[in-house]
Formats: C-alpha cells, structure tokens, sequence
C-alpha cells in the first residue's frame, strides 16, 4: 500500500510500468528459445508446401467418387444383411473363433515369455532373451506377419490364428513384464524369507498382485485381436476381412455397411462387458 | 491333536464361490475347444504340415535382400511419411471439437451431442486404417489422397478419446477462477481448459503420429499410395528379396520414429 501511494506521488516512476507488458501472454510451452521456434515453424511450412505439392489429386476421378461415397453413406444407413447373410456369418464366426483361440494362446504363451522378461524375477540370459522375442513381435505389423503366414501354411483362419497369437505375444509378454516390475517388492521378500523356491516365489508373491491387470489386459487383447481379425482378411488370412473386401470390391456398399455396423456393434460390446468384468476382478 | 481335526484350515475362498470360479474357467476351455473346432474345419492339415519346407524355401528366395533396390524407394518412403503426418494432422484438426464435444463438462447438451459425439469417436476407433483405406480408393480412387483420409479418419477417434477424457479430467477450481473474473465462454476455453490440456495433447499427438507412421507403411497394399505400393507390386511378382529389403525400410522407419515420439514426449511430460 505504501509502495502504490510513493509511486502514485513520483510522477518519475510511473514511466517504469511501461517496462511491463500490458496484456497477459501464456508462456511457451515446449520451445524456449524464441529463434529455434520461429526456424521450427517455417521448416514446418516449407514442409507442408513440399508435401501439399506431391500429392497428385485426379480431380475428375474424385468427382465421379463422390456419387459412389454418397451411395457408400446411404448404404451405411440403409445396411443389407440378409443377401449376403450366408457370406457374413462364415466370416463373422471365423473372425470370432480366431480372435478367441489366438487369444487364449497368445495369453498362455506371453505368461512364461513376460516372467522371463521381467529383470526382478529372471536371470540376465532370459532377460535378454525374452526381451528380443518381444521387440521381434512388437516391430513386425500384423499385416506383415499375415503375408509370410498365408505364404508358408496356405488361405484361411489357421494362419490368422497364429498371426494373432504372435502379435498377441509382444503385447501381453511387454506389458505383463512392465507390471511385474513394478509389483510390490517388500511381499516377495516376505515370502523369500520363509524359504520358498523360485516357483513357489512366483505362485505366490507374483501371482496375486499382477493377476487381476492380467486379467483386463486379456480382455483389451480380446478386442483388439477381434479389430485385428477384421483386416488381415484383405491379405488371405480368413475372418470377416475377406467378406469386407469382397463386398468393397464388388461396390455393395450396403452389405458393406452392414458388416462394419456388426464390428462397431461387437467391438463396443467387448469394450461395454470388458468394463464390467474388470470392475469385478478389482 | 484334536484342535488340528476340529479347528478348519484357512481357506482364501468359501466353497461355493471356488466352484464358481472353477465352473467359470471350465466355461473358458470348453469355449475354446469348441472354437478351434469350428476354426479349423475347413483347415487343409497337409499344407500346415507342409510348413517347415515351405518356410525353408521363403528363407532361402528372401536372403539376401536386393539392397540396390533402395533408390527405387526413396520417393515412396517421402510419400509414406507424408500420408501419416498429413493424415495425422486433419485428424487432430477434426478431432479437436469432436473432443470438446464429447467431454461431459465442455459439451453443449448431453442428451443430444455428446451420444453422437461419442459415436463419431466409437466408429472412427473400430474400423482399421486399411479398411477406411479400402472404402476410400473405392470411393475417390486409388493414391495418397485416399491414405491421407483414411489415416485421418481412424486417428479422430483415438485423439478425441484420449484428448475428451484429459478433458473430463482438468481441475474444476481454475475453471472456476477464470470464471469468476467474468471471462466469456470461449475465454474460459481458451485460459481455463486449454492450458491445462495442451501437454497431454501435444503428447497424443506425437503418439498417433508414431502409430500413423506403422499403419501407413502398409496402406499401399490396398492402393492407398506409399511404400506398400512396391510392396503389393514386389509381392505379386514374386520378387522376395525385393520384399525383404522393403521390410528393412519399414522396420528402419518404425523404429526411427518410435524413438523420435519416445524423446518428444519425455521433452513434453
């Protein structure tokens, strides 16, 4: 109070105020340095130019889609299945029995591949080893491995179902892995004080803590193998992909409508009841 | 000893609830018998059999790859980056309202927007890239237009998600105090909600970006521009040590970008 009133009565001082900015500017967030940040966005521009530039856009063709697109939204809200029900159903119970085999073994092989890589519990050799199986499983796409596998053990779901279940490997065997060394160390060492053997160690220290996380990761791996089942379809390897891509080929936009209705429909159920049973797992 | 007898051993569960959870997991194996069953119905078993061969023969036509057939795939790898950071971009544009919409403190009317909002966020996550990739270059015809859209359209859903709920989640009293300076609606947005979500934005961002990089890479095989393009066209002729070494293009971008989003977001949070 006093400090406003001595600048109030010093005419001298008050051209100091002109020192501060008048309105309120929220800092920067990610880059300090304002001439880094000014190169950044001009680079970002020129880029976009350069990027802008290179797609060729055949106007004509888009022009003449445009009925095709308005036909696909019609289909999309006038959806077909019965003409096509026949197809649709074999693909459906395709996608749906490969998306659960592949799971539960995917689940059923990542456990002893997820404890070997968890540095808390394995010896520095599995570590290593187990590491690298799952960097293998994690870089190669789905689609990728579903060509190599259709190559080596013909068309259809078995080899979607291992596609699947290796995809399924690197996801579960990381995060599962990532968990186990995060559990709560002073329960391990409860249980190592009273004599108990590595595996004894594991059923019972390890176990309890990371099985309910396990659980619900089974269940998001559920959903995403089922998302997944929808594609690798297009490169030969069974499941609702194949019908999909056949109905797209054939421009049978409402039967085409009518099976991406069915995945939206069956992936918000998997994500609705997976919810709900992680909600009692816990 | 006769405490031993009488006195029951402590048990985790009671009867009833183990037999539950016995039935449960017989549910499970039973279910899983029953689907590798209809599964492999229609599987040939001599052409599984046959696999090792098979997988002998594919090593030996792969290795080594044609590393000269690099320069063919500089242009389609610029195009690949292109179609991810472009389709990124017109998600994130899109998706930035979808979010606002959808979040149920920022959300117009919950009974009307936010249902539709939320399945515009719903269908946009469900469908593949490649499957919208697929509809598109049916729809618009076949190049990097069709890639560009389709990144897009499947990365709305995955930024509006995760950006409605950093949404949801924001403190309630800055929100309040910028109110109660008497800010309009679009200020208290911009000074009160914004700020508050920018990083975990910026965050997702990058991170599709990075998934948008993978997927991209393969949108070719449906004609939706990018390396995939000489992937389909390696593949259909045959040439496998020209498919390795697109592989190793692949793998080599993914990693690179894999690494660049690591260090963006650990700058970032």
């Amino acid at each position: 109070m006093a400090e406003v009133n001595e600048g109030a009565a010093a005419p001298s001082a008050r051209s100091d105020y002109s020192r501060y900015p008048g309105t309120f500017k929220p800092p920067a967030i990610l880059i300090q340095r304002a001439w880094l940040r000014r190169t950044l966005w001009i680079a970002a521009l020129v880029w976009l130019v350069l990027a802008l530039s290179t797609i060729e856009v055949n106007w004509v063709r888009v022009a003449e889609g445009m009925e095709r697109g308005w036909r696909f939204i019609k289909g999309f809200l006038t959806p077909d299945f019965t003409s096509r029900w026949k197809d649709i159903s074999a693909g459906l119970v395709e996608s749906l029995t490969m998306t659960m085999t592949s799971t539960v073994a995917g689940v059923l092989l990542s456990v002893p591949i997820g404890i070997g890589a968890a540095r808390n519990v394995a010896p520095s050799v599995v570590y290593y080893l187990c590491r690298s199986i799952i960097a293998v499983s994690r870089s190669l796409q789905e689609i990728i491995i579903a060509i190599l596998f259709v190559t080596m053990f013909g068309f259809g779901p078995f080899a979607g179902f291992l596609t699947l279940t290796f995809a399924t490997i690197g996801f579960m065997a990381k995060l599962l892995a990532e968990d186990i060394e995060d559990i709560d160390e002073s329960q391990t060492e409860a249980v190592r004080a009273t004599g108990a053997s590595w595996l004894q160690l594991i059923n019972y220290a390890v176990q309890p803590q990371v099985m309910p996380r396990l659980i619900g990761l089974s269940l998001y791996r559920l959903d995403i193998n089922f998302r997944e089942s929808a594609v690798i379809g297009i490169v030969g390897a069974g499941g609702i992909g194949a019908t999909l891509n056949t109905a797209i080929d054939r421009y049978e936009f409402d039967s085409a409508g009518a099976i991406l209705l069915i995945i939206i429909f069956i992936v918000m159920l998997a994500e609705y009841s997976s919810g709900f049973v992680r909600k009692w797992v816990q | 000893m006769n405490t031993t007898d009488t006195v029951p051993v402590w048990q985790h569960r009671t009867t009833g609830k183990r037999l539950l959870i016995w039935f449960g997991w017989l549910l499970l194996v039973a279910l899983c018998v029953y689907s590798w069953q209809l599964m492999t119905r229609d599987t040939i078993w001599a052409f599984v059999a046959d696999a090792p061969r098979q997988a002998a023969d594919l090593g030996s036509r792969m290795f080594p790859p044609r590393w000269s057939y690099i320069e063919k795939l500089w242009m389609p790898l610029w195009d690949t980056l292109n179609i991810a950071t472009l389709g990124t971009l017109l998600g994130v544009v899109i998706a930035i309202p979808v979010a606002f919409l959808a979040a149920s403190n920022t959300t117009p009317s919950k009974v009307f927007v936010r249902p539709v909002a939320l399945f515009i966020i719903v269908a946009s996550r469900s469908i593949n890239s490649l499957i919208w990739a697929l509809l598109l270059v049916s729809i618009i015809g076949p190049g990097l237009l069709a890639g560009i859209v389709a990144i897009g359209l499947r990365s709305i859903g995955f930024v509006a998600k995760l950006l409605y709920e950093a949404i949801e989640e924001t403190d309630r009293l800055q929100i309040e105090a910028v109110t109660a300076t008497g800010a309009s609606g679009a200020q208290i947005l911009n000074y009160g909600i914004v700020p508050q979500v920018l990083p975990a934005f910026y965050g997702i961002s990058v991170f599709r970006w990075d998934i948008n990089i993978r997927e991209s890479t393969i949108l070719g095989l449906v004609g939706a521009g990018g390396i995939g393009v000489q992937l389909q066209a390696s593949l259909n002729t045959l040439a496998w040590p020209q498919v390795t070494m697109i592989f190793v293009v692949i793998l080599g971008t993914v990693v690179i970008s894999e690494w660049v989003s690591a260090r963006v977001r650990h700058a970032i949070i």
